[in-house]
């Protein structure tokens, strides 16, 4: 199953965990999986129409699915998908 | 006509060759151009002062930039006078009549006790401090030189800019500036090593300042006690070569960016959260800025600050001397900074990972059609706490 990576911002709706095991064919598939398994998450990565939040970035392997095809890019089992959100922190 | 071939001796007999005694009275009186024909090594070791730098291979396509007037006064030079003889033949062809080489070159005018313009080099004390630097070849005099004459600003003399500012100003970065108006408190030494215990209660900038010259005395130190505002960052940060981001909001974070992009100034940005750090360099107009890799900020549930959530002191530390490795990198003019790349830091797991980061053809700043931004509104900014609390700002 495809890897997913959980920033430590969302870890508090994973129940700590940092990398999940996720079925799903698709980049949004996966995402959708992890929201299903964890519901806290799901506002924090979609908007209300379904599409990703603006303010969260998601990458298959190390490229920007921005630039693959968003949400309908498809995820291989050895594929991992990272999601990312801005940090701020820095003083 | 000359040819290449033409003995020297035939080509001066065309040439009116001047002391340099009088080449120098025509240059301070303004009376003449003056134009250096060396190539550009020999023009950086030493130059006259006044003299315009045009190697002899490109004269001819520049000389009508230089001068416009055939009849213009001109005076060449070169390390003694043969190639400035040939590139004077070569200009009277062209049409150019009133034009003079400097006998002996700058070889003569420096018998002659003449000034010149030369970098200083490095001291015998520095050549001593700086060794472990000049020794790798990357570096070398020139990379050592080029981070005493550079001048760098950290934004935040906190957990970030504490340790780059200690490892910057060991390394001989010329000028270093501080934005911080905060005082040191005692929270912040557990992580925030360039302040003492004994200095809880002082201005950060100025704590720094007294860590940065106790170790280095080479290190001017720039103390900006305020907070980056749209009002003051364009003055705070025109004079400055590379501009370090360790910010703790994204208000801040987002001004930065975009003033450093109508400056076109690089950036070496990090932040940190708990266990984790994410780092990028980026270069305007060369790779991607901050919006084409974070084009809106997250709302506050998503972005919890360090004194909210707390943060590991010796990550925040690699993450600053990360820093200040790209620092270095894009002063030296060496390696490969990370351009279009952001590098994520798990400490728990010790694991580092490498995200490509796209610039953003539709980027409201740097992309293909942002606004051009002309002289009138180049100190005018959005609202960043409105834009950051989720409202929409009209630019």
């Amino acid at each position: 199953m495809p890897t997913v990576k959980i920033p430590p911002v969302l870890r508090g709706q994973t129940g700590g965990e940092a990398e999940l095991a996720t079925p799903g064919s698709t980049v949004g598939d996966v995402l959708g999986s992890v929201a299903d398994t964890y519901p806290g998450t799901r506002s924090q990565l979609f908007a209300d129409g379904g599409e990703l939040n603006r303010y969260v970035n998601v990458y298959l392997n190390d490229e920007d699915v921005r630039v693959l095809d968003g949400l309908e890019t498809p995820v291989s089992e050895a594929d991992t998908v990272v999601i990312l959100p801005a940090m701020a922190g820095g003083l | 006509m000359a040819t290449a071939a033409e003995p020297l001796e035939r080509v001066k007999e065309r040439i009116d060759l001047i002391a340099n005694g009088k080449a120098r009275a025509e240059v301070e009186a303004g009376d003449a151009k003056l134009i250096d024909v060396r190539e550009p090594h020999e023009w950086d070791e030493a130059h006259l002062e006044g003299a315009v730098h045009v190697p002899q291979g490109e004269l001819l396509d520049h000389i009508g930039e230089v001068a416009p007037h055939r009849a213009e006064r001109i005076v060449l030079y070169c390390r003694t006078d043969n190639r400035s003889s040939r590139a004077a033949d070569a200009l009277q062809d062209l049409g150019y009549d009133n034009v003079s080489v400097m006998r002996g070159g700058i070889v003569g005018w420096q018998e002659a006790g003449f000034p010149v313009i030369a970098p200083e080099g490095l001291s015998p004390e520095q050549r001593m401090r700086y060794s472990r630097h000049t020794l790798l070849p990357e570096v070398g005099d020139e990379g050592q030189d080029r981070l005493l004459n550079s001048k760098v600003l950290l934004i935040g003399a906190g957990r970030l800019g504490a340790p780059s500012a200690l490892s910057l100003a060991a390394a001989g970065v010329g000028t270093l500036g501080i934005v911080d108006d905060d005082v040191v408190d005692e929270t912040n030494l557990q992580r925030q090593v360039i302040h003492t215990t004994d200095r809880v209660g002082m201005p950060k900038t100025a704590s720094a300042r007294a860590s940065i010259e106790a170790l280095n005395p080479d290190v001017n130190v720039v103390e900006h006690r305020t907070r980056l505002d749209a009002d003051n960052i364009l003055d705070i940060i025109a004079d400055y070569d590379v501009l370090v981001d360790g910010a703790d909001n994204f208000p801040t974070r987002y001004l930065l960016n975009d003033a450093s992009v109508r400056l076109q100034k690089p950036v070496v940005s990090a932040s940190i959260l708990a266990f984790d750090g994410q780092i990028s360099t980026f270069v305007p107009y060369e790779g991607p800025c901050y919006r084409c890799l974070y084009p809106v900020p997250p709302p506050p549930e998503m972005a919890p600050s360090c004194g909210a959530a707390g943060v590991l002191g010796v990550m925040a530390g690699i993450m600053g001397l990360l820093q200040a490795n790209e620092v270095i990198k894009l002063v030296a003019g060496i390696g490969e900074p990370l351009i279009g790349r952001l590098l994520l830091y798990d400490s728990l797991g010790t694991r580092f990972t490498e995200l490509k980061v796209n610039r953003d053809p539709d980027c409201p700043i740097c992309g293909d059609a942002a606004p051009e931004i002309d002289e009138s509104e180049m100190g005018k900014f959005p609202d960043y706490e409105a834009f950051c609390a989720g409202t929409p700002v009209l630019r």
